[in-house]
């Protein structure tokens, strides 16, 4: 078994170059995607080796990439388009709204999109305005799209694989202050033996509160548990990778043993994920529950300037305030 | 009229002499059949481009044929609107000459991506004229499978198929499918109003810049519901492409002939290699918006009879009879086609049976959901619970 150390970025960069190998009819464009390789390197040297056919700087124009990607997937291509910050993705909202999305509908099931639209998502960075943004929501919300989202470097070398190889149109979200972060990967495990795309994971098992979370902030719930445990109270961490369609099975088998359930993102909490999380546990778990599901999120502002980010996203120590109050009811 | 190859011409930057620059009173339109029926022998369009057909009289007759059976369909769907079959429909009526032209010009390989008023372009693809009356009805979303018809799905978001067109030509380019006489092309068809969408220059940049073997194919016909074109442009539409790097030209959307060969050497310069290229189409819409519409809100009588006068459809018959192509049995029969086909078509769209509602939860992902599994059982469930009773 070859197992490697990679960042998170280069195990979607592996996972990208693997689906090039894969299927000729896989195609990359964006921009800035070939010889730069990315702002953020995701298909550094993919160029190189699969030529400026198959991975293409497009013109900078977001509406353009998603709307010609629609056109090459009629004509038989598998096209991975980048966004390069979930803040330039709202130029193509039409294109992926209203054409990716309700293509196969539209068509009667004649006609299927196999697009793959990467967007860098959410904050932590640093950045400058519309750099920091967490849209999910907004393609969560829209028949015919699925939205995944990675939080560690073995689901974003497996789930990039899995996404392409799919014939829906999935909006995959990749957490950017996650990138460097390094973890091991399988590189050989056959993607036929793979953990389901659309199915959500245990990722620390606990008695106490659930937690739910995706992308980035998986790894801050699990760093909210371990210290929880110093104080004696087990949490229990399912990162739901995929956001459309929800899968839920394991968070409601959870929220019934442990009565209470916290959901964390860095979106706003307005209408967020969060509030359908909430709503279908409460559905579901009704009379298990100790305590409302609580949220802990962005806040229902702009993305503010990088020196207040801190105190916009959530941290550990938030989300371990929100565990307490789950106690107080 | 679909079989052989008349007219049309590769791209030559022949200079003078020029057979006609244009038409008479309008040097920059492109015109080889005048408003009363004479034949104009070539027409150079801005670039030099010398436009001509030489059709046979069968071919000449096809293409009435086509022109008055695709008008008579168009009218019997308004009918069918007005007596409330159709939810909605946007007539092409005043636009048969600039569809049917472009329309027969495709060559079987080509590609065509439509808006929601190329009727007449299905057509001539031979696509059973039922196919988009569903969306229309409302039984369904008006979908057929784009590839196995050539011919993409109507697109109601004003100049999105325009992007969809283009990374559709990049796909030729890319499979190798350019630079012979059995190469490919497709073409975009959107309107004035569409021209002022971000999409739509998008793909004029996109389509430039790889070099896609693309038409593009406005029809301008003056008006975008309500506005007129002064609110679209300050230039003449054709004289857009330059600043994107390809040619331009502007036809006589009225002259079926003209509407071919402008199209047929477009199409066969982007087969070829030479990239795309915009083909503004000058006509008039003499209908409504749609059936929603009412156009004596926005413009004068005048107006609407000057373009009377250009009709496309009776200049041709004019030039049928002068030339003696046809006779008066030939006028007959086609009429009587016409009849008979939009008399099947009526009755075929009053046969359309509603769909099941449970059908909505259909072929919304390739690949399921297992949320909407859940609803759509949920729904089943909620209809069922009425069964035997009296609501």
């Amino acid at each position: 078994m070859a197992t490697e150390t990679l960042t998170l970025g280069k195990a979607l960069n592996t996972g990208l170059r693997r689906a090039l190998e894969t299927d000729p009819k896989v195609i990359i464009m964006g921009e800035d995607v070939g010889k730069l390789g990315g702002v953020f390197r995701i298909t550094d040297g993919l160029q190189k080796d699969f030529g400026d056919q198959r991975v293409i700087d497009t013109p900078l124009a977001e509406s353009g990439i998603i709307g010609t990607a629609v056109g090459l997937a009629i004509r038989g291509y598998r096209p991975v388009c980048e966004i390069q910050f979930d803040g330039f993705v709202y130029p193509a909202y039409d294109q992926i709204v209203s054409q990716v999305a309700k293509m196969h509908y539209r068509s009667g099931g004649r006609l299927s999109i196999p697009m793959v639209i990467r967007i860098p998502f959410g904050g932590g960075i640093g950045a400058v305005e519309h750099h920091s943004e967490s849209p999910e929501a907004y393609f969560a919300h829209t028949a015919g799209l699925k939205v995944v989202t990675c939080s560690n470097p073995q689901d974003a070398y497996v789930m990039i694989q899995q996404a392409i190889a799919s014939d829906d149109p999935i909006v995959f979200l990749e957490p950017k202050r996650r990138y460097w972060e390094k973890g091991q990967v399988d590189l050989d495990a056959p993607l036929s033996d793979a953990y389901p795309l659309h199915s959500a994971r245990v990722v620390r098992p606990g008695t106490d509160v659930t937690l739910l979370a995706y992308g980035p902030m998986v790894r801050t719930c699990l760093e909210a548990a371990t210290a929880a445990a110093e104080d004696g109270r087990e949490l229990e961490v399912i990162d739901l990778r995929s956001l459309s369609p929800l899968d839920l099975a394991a968070a409601y088998e959870s929220v019934k043993r442990t009565g209470r359930a916290v959901v964390v993102h860095e979106a706003p909490s307005n209408i967020g994920l969060g509030a359908e999380l909430a709503a279908r546990i409460t559905e579901e778990c009704f009379y298990s529950l100790e305590s409302p599901v609580l949220r802990v999120t962005g806040f229902d502002t702009p993305y503010p300037a990088a020196r207040v980010e801190e105190e916009y996203l959530p941290d550990l120590d938030r989300v371990l305030d929100a565990v307490d109050r789950t106690f107080g009811w | 009229m679909a079989k052989g190859d008349p007219g049309g011409t590769t791209r030559s930057r022949r200079a003078a002499p020029r057979s006609k620059k244009g038409a008479a009173g309008d040097p920059e339109l492109v015109q080889l059949l005048t408003p009363e029926g004479e034949r104009i022998d070539s027409a150079t369009g801005p670039d030099g481009t010398e436009y001509r057909v030489d059709f046979t009289d069968e071919e000449y007759r096809g293409l009435y044929r086509d022109l008055v059976l695709v008008r008579k369909l168009d009218a019997e769907a308004t009918a069918l609107q007005r007596q409330g079959e159709l939810g909605l429909w946007a007539s092409l009526l005043g636009q048969e000459a600039a569809q049917v032209g472009s329309g027969r010009a495709l060559r079987a390989q080509d590609m065509a991506f439509p808006t929601y008023r190329e009727h007449g372009v299905l057509y001539c693809r031979g696509i059973d004229p039922i196919m988009p009356l569903g969306l229309f009805r409302g039984v369904d979303q008006g979908g057929w499978d784009p590839n196995e018809f050539k011919f993409n799905m109507y697109t109601i978001v004003i100049g999105a198929q325009t992007l969809h067109a283009t990374g559709y030509a990049m796909g030729i380019t890319m499979d190798g499918k350019v630079g012979t006489d059995d190469g490919e092309a497709a073409i975009a068809y959107f309107g004035d109003g569409a021209t002022s969408q971000g999409d739509v220059n998008e793909a004029f940049v996109w389509a430039s810049v790889f070099n896609a073997p693309l038409v593009f194919f406005c029809q301008n016909n003056q008006y975008a519901i309500s506005e007129p074109l002064e609110r679209q442009t300050r230039v003449p539409l054709y004289q857009r492409a330059a600043g994107f790097g390809f040619p331009g030209v502007r036809v006589d959307g009225n002259d079926v002939l003209a509407s071919y060969a402008v199209t047929r050497t477009a199409l066969d310069n982007a087969r070829h290699g030479q990239g795309p290229s915009l083909i503004e189409a000058y006509t008039y819409r003499m209908g409504a918006h749609t059936t929603s519409d009412d156009p004596t809100r926005y413009r004068i009588a005048s107006e609407v009879e000057s373009w009377q006068a250009k009709d496309p459809i009776i200049r041709v018959k004019a030039f049928l009879e002068k030339q003696q192509i046809a006779d008066t049995t030939f006028f007959a029969e086609v009429d009587e086609q016409a009849r008979r086909e939009s008399v099947h078509l009526r009755e075929r769209v009053l046969s359309m049976p509603n769909p099941e509602p449970v059908t909505m939860f259909d072929h919304v992902y390739p690949n399921g959901s297992p949320l909407l599994d859940q609803q759509r059982a949920q729904f089943n469930r909620y209809m069922e619970s009425f069964e035997g009773s009296a609501h």
